[in-house]
C-alpha cells in the first residue's frame, strides 16, 4: 500500500477504515481499551500495526501535500450525527477582581495564580465609564475573570470511542467546571471589565502558540482594549480589557439621543441609539496565529443587550419582545477536520488559501441536536472559520426570520430562504416550530459548495450537509413575537466624507493591500476622529475575502456600483468582496461608509478567512484627533 | 504477552528501536501519559515533513527532515537561480539583511534554506557559485535534489497554487518564506518580501523568551502610565 491510496475514491478509504476497526476490535479482545491505544498514537496493533508498517507512506501529514491542489484531503474518523446535544453557552458569572482594576497595568499580582498585567496604555475614558480614580485601583461595575487554558472535551459522540485531545478554550474562573462555549450578557450603560489569563502550555500538541490577545469583535472599545494583533501576550501574564458598553457618537457626534420605545416611553441615553449592537463575539488575534488559537478553540459569544432603551430587553416580554432565555441560543459553527489515525483535531499548517473542515460542529460537538419546543427561538448564527462560507437553509424547505445583521438589528425583519455568511458574519433568525407536531425533525444545512479555502464555488447543493438537527418536542409558553419594525438605521451623510481605496490583490500567495504588505510599524491611514469617511474595497475575482474593519459599524453603500441586497442595508463589520461574495456574482467593488468616533488608536482592517488574514491580509490604520 | 510487552512491542514497531529505546530510557521513571505524550508528539514531528534526500550547494547529502529541521528554528524559501521575472533576486537580497540581523545565532540554533524550483539547472555546483556570490555564511543552505523529492517536499510545505497551470509555471511560484520552531512545532509564514527586520522579529516573537512587540516578556513592566 503507498500514497495513491489518499488519492483513491472514498470507497478504499473506507475500507482501509473497515480494516483499521477491525484491528482496533482485535485490541480490544487482548483488553486495551481503543482509546489507550489511539492515544498512544499507534496507527494500529498487533498484527494489524506490523503489517502496516511496510505502507511507509501512509502518514498523516503527508496528506495535506496533495498532488494536485492545496486541499487537505485528510478524511476525520466517522461520527454518528445526532448522538449529543448542542452544548448550550453558559453566561460567564460576575465576580470580584483581585486585584482591583486600574487604569494602568495593574502593580500587584493576580491573586488568583500570581500572574502579572501585561504592557499596556492606559485605559482610555477610565473614570467615564467605571473607572473609580486615575490613580487608585477600583472599578464600578461588573467584573469577570477568564482564564486561557488547555482542556480536554470531545467533539465526538461517546459511542465513537474517539479519544479526546488537549485543545485551547476560555474558561470562567468563577465556574471552572464548565468546559464549553462561554456567554457574556452585558447591557447598555453598564461597563465591565474582563480581565483575561494566559495560563496556555507551551506544548501545542501540533499548533498554535501560547500567547494571546482577545478582540472583542466588533466592540466599540479604545485601543488598549481592542486586542489588536501585536498586543499579544505570554503565559504568565493578564490582561484588563474595559468593555464601556456606550453606543458610538457619545463624544461628539451624539452626546445623547431620544429613543421612543413600542410602548411610547422615551428613553434618553448617550450616543446614537441607531448604534445599538445586540451580538459580539470574542476570539484569539495574536499575529500569525490567529487561524490557529481560533481554530484551536479560543473563541466565545458576548450578547448585549438594550434593556436601557427597552428595545433587545433579553426578556420577552419587554421592548421588541424576540425570544429571550432559553429561547436565545447563540451557535458558533466551525468546520474541523481530525487525523484519521489518532483522532486529534488536526490544523493544516502550511495551507495559503485557507483551510476546510471536513466535520461541522456546532458550539463544539460534530451534528448535534437540539430539543426545541414548539414555540420560536433566536438563534445567533455565527461562522467561527477558519475559512468556510455557508449558506443555511432548513431541510424543510422552512425560510428564517432575519432579525441582524453582523449582530446588529436590522429596520426591518425579513423572510430569507437562506443565510449566506462568511467568516465572522452573524445573522440573528427566528424560526417557529409551533406549527409542527411533536417527534418533527428538521435539519439546518449548509448547501454552499466549497472545495477549497479560496471561496465558495456558488453552486448550491442540495441537500448539502447537516449541520445541526431540530427535533421538535413538546408545547412551551411563548411570549415572544416578531415585531414589524426593529431599529432605524443612522444617518450616511457622505457629502463631506474623505474617500479611501483600498485594493487588495494577491502577489504570489501572499496579499498586498494598495500593492503593500503589511508591517507592524506603519500606519496606513490616519482618520481624524469623530469623522466619516467613504471606503471603497475592490477586488479581482477568484476568491472570496470577508473583509473586517476594528472600531465601529459601517454602512455598505454600493455593491459593484448598485445596491446592495436587502439584508445588506444594515450596518456591518464584515462585507464580502470577491468571487461569489453575493449568489454567484464576482463583487469587484464595495463603498464603505464608516465613522471613527469617540476613542483614539490603532486599529486594523483585514479580511476575515484567517488563512489570509495570517499571511498577512492586513493593514493598521490609526484614529488620531 | 502481558500487557506491557505487547505495549512496548506496539511502540517498537511504529518508531523504529532506536527511538524507543530513547524514550524508554529518558523516561523510564515517568507514567504513562508521558510516554504517551512524547510519542505522539515525535511521531507528529516526524510525520510533518517528507524525510527527502537533498544536496547542499557544499555538495554534501542531507536529509530533509533529521539532519536540517529537526530541532532546529528554520526558515525555508524556495527559489531558482535563473528567476529573472522578479521576486528571487529581491528576497535573496532579503534574506541577505535577515542573515546579518540573525549574526552568530545564524548557524548556531537558527538556519536558512533556500530550496530550488528547478533542480534540472541548479545543480550543486550552480549553487555554489551562487551561493558565494550573494555572501552566505554557513548556516544558509541553497538546496537541490530529484525532481521528485522536491516537488513532494515544495507541495508538503504549501508553496502551490491552486490553480494547475499557475503551479507548474516555475515564474509564477509562490513568494512566501515559512520559519518555525520545529521543536515547539510553532510554524508562520510571511511574504519573502517583508522588511527584513521584521523577518527577524516575527521568528524573535516564537521564541518563549524572544523578544515582544512591547519589551521581553519577563521584564518587570514599567507602571502605570501610558504607554501607547
Amino acid at each position: 500500500m503507498s500514497i495513491e491510496i489518499i488519492k483513491s475514491d472514498r470507497r478504499k478509504k473506507e475500507e482501509i477504515a473497515g480494516k483499521y476497526m477491525q484491528e482496533i476490535r482485535d485490541i480490544v479482545n487482548a483488553r486495551l481499551s481503543r482509546r489507550e491505544l489511539l492515544r498512544m498514537g499507534l496507527v494500529m496493533g498487533g498484527a494489524g500495526l506490523l503489517a502496516m508498517h511496510g505502507m511507509q507512506k501512509f502518514r498523516p501529514y503527508w496528506a495535506h501535500a496533495q498532488i494536485n491542489s492545496g486541499n487537505l484531503k485528510l478524511i476525520s474518523p466517522k461520527n454518528t450525527p445526532s448522538e449529543d446535544q448542542l452544548p448550550i453557552p453558559e453566561p460567564v458569572r460576575p465576580t470580584v477582581l483581585n486585584p482591583a482594576p486600574t487604569k494602568g497595568p495593574n502593580l500587584s499580582l493576580s491573586a488568583l495564580n500570581g500572574f502579572t498585567e501585561a504592557d499596556r496604555p492606559d485605559h482610555q475614558r477610565w473614570t467615564q465609564f467605571g473607572g473609580v480614580s486615575d490613580t487608585l485601583p477600583g472599578f464600578d461595575g461588573p467584573q469577570y475573570e477568564l482564564i486561557a487554558k488547555e482542556v480536554v472535551p470531545s467533539f465526538y459522540p461517546e459511542r465513537d470511542g474517539i479519544p479526546s485531545y488537549p485543545i485551547w478554550m476560555f474558561v470562567d474562573a468563577t465556574n471552572p467546571s464548565y468546559v464549553g462555549p462561554l456567554r457574556f450578557n452585558a447591557h447598555y450603560g453598564e461597563p465591565i471589565v474582563v480581565r483575561i489569563h494566559n495560563a496556555l502550555p507551551e506544548d501545542n500538541h501540533g499548533y498554535g502558540i501560547n500567547q494571546t490577545s482577545t478582540h472583542l469583535h466588533n466592540g466599540h472599545n479604545g485601543w488598549e482594549s481592542d486586542g489588536g494583533p501585536i498586543q499579544f501576550y505570554d503565559k504568565g501574564f493578564f490582561k484588563d480589557y474595559h468593555y464601556p458598553n456606550v453606543r458610538a457618537g457619545f463624544s461628539k457626534t451624539h452626546p445623547t439621543s431620544t429613543y421612543i420605545d413600542a410602548d411610547g416611553r422615551s428613553h434618553e441615553v448617550p450616543g446614537d441609539f441607531r448604534e445599538t449592537i445586540s451580538f459580539q463575539w470574542f476570539h484569539e488575534h495574536r499575529f500569525d496565529f490567529t487561524a490557529q488559537n481560533v481554530y484551536k478553540g479560543l473563541a466565545g459569544f458576548y450578547t448585549l443587550f438594550s434593556n436601557d432603551i427597552n428595545l433587545d430587553t433579553g426578556d420577552e416580554t419587554t421592548g421588541l419582545r424576540l425570544p429571550s432565555g432559553e429561547y436565545d441560543i447563540p451557535l458558533i459553527f466551525a468546520d474541523k477536520v481530525f487525523d484519521p489515525t489518532t483522532g486529534e483535531m488536526f490544523f493544516d499548517l502550511f495551507n495559503l488559501d485557507g483551510m476546510l473542515g471536513d466535520k461541522n460542529t456546532v458550539n463544539g460537538k460534530i451534528q448535534p441536536f437540539l430539543e426545541v419546543k414548539r414555540r420560536k427561538y433566536r438563534f445567533r448564527f455565527l461562522d467561527g472559520g477558519p475559512s468556510r462560507v455557508y449558506e443555511f437553509f432548513l431541510s424543510n424547505g422552512q425560510p428564517f426570520t432575519q432579525i441582524s445583521n453582523d449582530g446588529n438589528l436590522l429596520p426591518k425583519p425579513l423572510v430569507r430562504q437562506s443565510i449566506r455568511l462568511g467568516v465572522a458574519e452573524r445573522a440573528d433568525v427566528i424560526i417557529d416550530f409551533s406549527k409542527y407536531r411533536r417527534g418533527t425533525r428538521i435539519r439546518l444545512q449548509n448547501r454552499l459548495e466549497q472545495v477549497n479555502g479560496r471561496g465558495p464555488t456558488g453552486k448550491i447543493l442540495n441537500p448539502g450537509d447537516n449541520v445541526l438537527e431540530f427535533m421538535v418536542g413538546g408545547d412551551a409558553q411563548d411570549d415572544s413575537q416578531i415585531p414589524d419594525k426593529l431599529l432605524d438605521l443612522p444617518s450616511t451623510d457622505v457629502s463631506r466624507a474623505q474617500i479611501r481605496p483600498w485594493h487588495f490583490e494577491r502577489r504570489q500567495g501572499a496579499w498586498v493591500i494598495n500593492g503593500e504588505f503589511f508591517s507592524p510599524d506603519v500606519v496606513r491611514a490616519f482618520s481624524k476622529q469623530n469623522t466619516a469617511e467613504s471606503w471603497i474595497l475592490t477586488t479581482g475575482g477568484g476568491w472570496l475575502h470577508p473583509v473586517h474593519i476594528h472600531l465601529e459599524e459601517f454602512r455598505i453603500l454600493s455593491r459593484n456600483g448598485g445596491p446592495p441586497p436587502k439584508e445588506e442595508i444594515a450596518r456591518k463589520d464584515i462585507v464580502r468582496i470577491g468571487q461569489n461574495a453575493v449568489g454567484s456574482v464576482n463583487t469587484g467593488r464595495v463603498e464603505l461608509f464608516l465613522q471613527f468616533r469617540d476613542f483614539l488608536g490603532k486599529y486594523p482592517m483585514h479580511c476575515h478567512n484567517t488563512v489570509h488574514e495570517d499571511h498577512a491580509m492586513m493593514l493598521l490604520w490609526e484614529v488620531v484627533e | 504477552m502481558n500487557r506491557r510487552e505487547l505495549l512496548t512491542g506496539l511502540m517498537g514497531a511504529a518508531l523504529g528501536s532506536t527511538a524507543l529505546a530513547s524514550i524508554t530510557s529518558a523516561s523510564a521513571s515517568l507514567g504513562e501519559k508521558t510516554i504517551r505524550e512524547a510519542t505522539a508528539s515525535i511521531a507528529r514531528r516526524r510525520n510533518r515533513f517528507p524525510n527527502v534526500v537533498l544536496r547542499t550547494h557544499e555538495n554534501k547529502l542531507v536529509r530533509f527532515y533529521d539532519d536540517l529541521v529537526k530541532e532546529k528554528i528554520v526558515i525555508v524559501n524556495f527559489m531558482y537561480v535563473g528567476c529573472r521575472d522578479g521576486t528571487c533576486p529581491l528576497t535573496t537580497a532579503n534574506l541577505v539583511e535577515v542573515q546579518k540581523l540573525l549574526g552568530e545565532r545564524l548557524g548556531r540554533d537558527i538556519f536558512i534554506y533556500s530550496i530550488t524550483l528547478d533542480p534540472e539547472h541548479d545543480t550543486a555546483a550552480v549553487l555554489q557559485r551562487y551561493a558565494k556570490s550573494v555572501g552566505v555564511k554557513p548556516g544558509w543552505l541553497f538546496l537541490t535534489g530529484k525532481d521528485d523529492d522536491i516537488e513532494k517536499l515544495r507541495k508538503n510545505l504549501g508553496f502551490v497554487d491552486l490553480d494547475p497551470v499557475v503551479d507548474a509555471d516555475k515564474s509564477q511560484h509562490i513568494g512566501v518564506i515559512k520559519f518555525g520552531i520545529e521543536p515547539l512545532e510553532r510554524w508562520g509564514t510571511c511574504p519573502a518580501l517583508t522588511k527584513p527586520k521584521w523577518i527577524a522579529q516575527y521568528i524573535s516573537w516564537l521564541e518563549p523568551q524572544g523578544e515582544r512587540p512591547n519589551g521581553r516578556p519577563k521584564q518587570k513592566r514599567a507602571s502605570g502610565r501610558n504607554l501607547s
